[in-house]
């Protein structure tokens, strides 16, 4: 069967991950303009329905490789040659992450095959797929082949949208043996959650703190400018989150939210593309940086180059005063 | 134990990168220097050296690139490297991330190091996957954006941050780790070692020195092809406002904010 392949990630209790649904939708899309079909790999102790029910994104076949762990990118390596080798597929497709990259990266060497990352959209084209891929900073996009069979596609965070219909996929458990060094990643634990569990989801107005606060009591700052619009909450990037500033809760970007309020407001944020793809569908988007060349500037509506420590407490003074 | 540090050679952050139209490459004629990212790669290996735990013997920085790549290595080794190596070779010009992954994997094995460094990315290709690509080719287990590293009998334990929180991950030795930049904080190397530097080993080698075959590197070994370079879509240019007076910079901005019934 020529077709692509999929790979749909879950968490420990069996939840599928958005962007790996987003993918198997475009798979099913792609598949039905190249005239084959769709599948999914899953590992773990996935149940039947749950198997078979990934159908509704457009997959007609859902491997399912049950005694292997999820959360590690080389035990899926080990799968997913084996099926991509055994079954003939011509292509992988990934949707945003962290796991898609290492898997993806894995397959190219276990395959000598041509992989891209970022994608944006993908194309066909005499019969062929070509992905989309931004470079040097989004300041280009290139319109990238693959010279061979399979191709390897890493979409960026969100690029490819959910598609739910009805459908039901057939369920195939594959025995699979894995490389010895495949055993010598251990998980020890997995998804833990670090700082307090805040909700950012629902707020129209964010404030996005980044490294420029210099510390963690920068966020005071944020949470106070905050407090002073109606229904506003503090975000933060990962460089933060990292350094224990803020709540991973907080996280906007490739390895943590998505959000689309009214306003982000970005206080000393580069604006590196992981973080882009989580925030760039705000309404409004306002930046302060002290660095002209910040790429955040790129994609604001309105950028303030200046030292953020002048600026937040004033601002913060101003609302609170024009609300009264 | 030897812990080989992987360091790419790329445009200095001021250059205004842009792809030769012609070749469908990156033009490199500008202002070359060490990836940033990297940087973060030989601090942790410095780090484990220093920590104690393990007895590092010797920190090796390898690249792939052409001659301006020399300086690279030179600052790797400023920063703690004891020696370098230059895998250099007119086939390898136009290399995409399978055929670089495999000839850095080959250069790799001619030094059969115990653990593998490497930046989260590069400056100039933002790929994210050469760490994984390389350790395939080596059979060795690995993780990327690792942002902590504890060194564990036989083992380094990780964490990192992945889709749905932190994991962490004890990964046996010998392994390819690659680091997040918020693992460390570089540090700035002393004049004495910018001066030494160039005192230290650097070896060269070509493809065929480290049994890399030309057809699989290169532009003939590469898996995937340029086809069309585009512009994306335009997007209107935000208002910019520079700060001068703090007081009339805040006002523009609550103005702002009114006009579009934020506040
Ligand atoms: C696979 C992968 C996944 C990732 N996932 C995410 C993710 O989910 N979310 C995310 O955010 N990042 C993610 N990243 C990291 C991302 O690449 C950036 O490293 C990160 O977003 C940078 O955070 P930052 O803007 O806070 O820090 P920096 O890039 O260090 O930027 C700090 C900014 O503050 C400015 N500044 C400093 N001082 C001041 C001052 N006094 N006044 C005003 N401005 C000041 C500086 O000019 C600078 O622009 C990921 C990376 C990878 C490779
Ligand atoms: N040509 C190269 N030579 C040496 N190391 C490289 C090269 N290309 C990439 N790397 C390493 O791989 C990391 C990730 O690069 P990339 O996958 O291109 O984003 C970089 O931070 C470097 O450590």
């Amino acid at each position: 069967m020529a077709g692509i392949l999929v790979y749909a990630l879950h968490d420990d209790e069996g939840n599928f991950n958005k962007n790996s649904l987003g993918a198997l939708s475009e798979a099913a899309k792609l598949a039905g303009e190249l005239g084959s079909e769709a599948a999914a790999v899953i590992v773990g102790d996935i149940a039947d329905d749950a198997a078979a029910g990934l159908g509704k994104y457009g997959v007609t076949k859902v491997y399912r490789a049950k005694n292997v762990p999820e959360g590690l990118a080389q035990p899926i390596v080990d799968v997913m040659a084996k099926i991509i080798q055994d079954d003939g597929f011509t292509y992988a497709l990934f949707g945003g992450g962290l796991l898609g990259f290492e898997i993806g990266a894995g397959l190219t060497a276990r395959l000598g095959a041509g992989v891209t990352m970022e994608v944006t959209k993908v194309k066909v084209d005499g019969g062929k797929l070509v992905s989309e891929r931004p470079i040097l900073q989004d300041s280009k996009i290139a319109d990238v082949g693959y010279v061979s069979e399979p191709g390897i596609i890493i979409g960026r965070l969100n690029a490819f949208d959910i598609v739910e219909g009805s459908g039901s996929a057939e369920v195939v458990d594959v025995e699979v043996e894995l490389s010895e060094f495949s055993n010598k990643a251990k998980m020890i634990t997995r998804g833990e959650q670090r700082g307090a569990d805040v909700d950012i989801e629902a707020a129209d107005i964010l404030i996005g703190g980044g490294r420029g606060l210099g510390s963690a009591d920068g966020f005071k700052d944020c949470e106070e400018l905050a407090n002073s619009f109606d229904n506003g909450a503090v975000a933060a990037t990962r460089a933060v989150v990292d350094a224990g500033w803020y709540p991973y809760a907080a996280q906007i970007g490739q390895t943590g939210k998505t959000v689309a309020p009214k306003l982000y407001l970005a206080v000393g944020v580069s604006g590196a593309i992981q973080h882009k793809v989580g925030m760039q569908n705000s309404e409004n988007i306002v930046a302060i940086n002290k660095d002209a060349n910040a790429p955040i500037f790129e994609f604001s509506d309105l950028g303030i180059v200046g030292d953020l420590n002048k600026i937040l407490p004033k601002l913060t003074e101003a609302i609170k005063a024009k609300k009264g | 134990m030897k812990i080989c540090v992987l360091v790419k050679d790329v445009p200095d952050a001021a250059v205004q990168k842009r792809i030769d139209p012609g070749t469908m490459r990156l033009d490199r004629s500008g202002e070359n220097t060490l990836n940033p990212f990297d940087t973060h790669a030989i601090e942790a290996a410095m780090q484990l050296k220093e920590g104690g735990e393990l007895q590092v013997d010797e920190i090796v920085a390898v690249t792939m690139g052409t001659n301006t790549a020399q300086r690279a290595l030179q600052k790797a080794v400023a920063l703690g490297a004891d020696r370098s190596v230059h895998l250099a070779d007119e086939a390898l010009a136009g290399s995409d991330v399978c055929a670089t992954g495999l000839a850095l994997a080959k250069v790799l094995e001619s030094e059969s190091p115990d653990l593998v460094l490497l930046g989260q990315q590069s400056d100039d290709g933002e790929c994210y996957t050469i760490g994984a690509v390389v350790a395939d080719h080596l059979k060795m287990p690995s993780l990327t954006q690792v942002i902590d590293m504890k060194v564990d009998g036989d083992a380094i334990r990780c964490e990192r941050q992945a889709e749905y929180g932190y994991d962490t991950v004890a990964l046996t030795l010998p392994a390819v780790i690659s680091v997040g930049d918020a693992i460390n904080e570089p540090r700035y190397p002393s004049l004495k070692a910018i001066m030494g530097a160039k005192k230290k080993p650097l070896d060269t080698k070509s493809a065929g020195d480290v049994g890399i075959d030309g057809g699989q590197v290169g532009e003939a070994g590469s898996q995937t092809t340029v086809i069309a370079l585009n512009d994306p879509p335009q997007k209107e240019a935000g208002e910019i406002i520079e700060d001068e007076d703090t007081a009339e910079t805040v006002e523009k901005i609550v103005a702002w904010l009114e006009e579009r019934k934020l506040i």
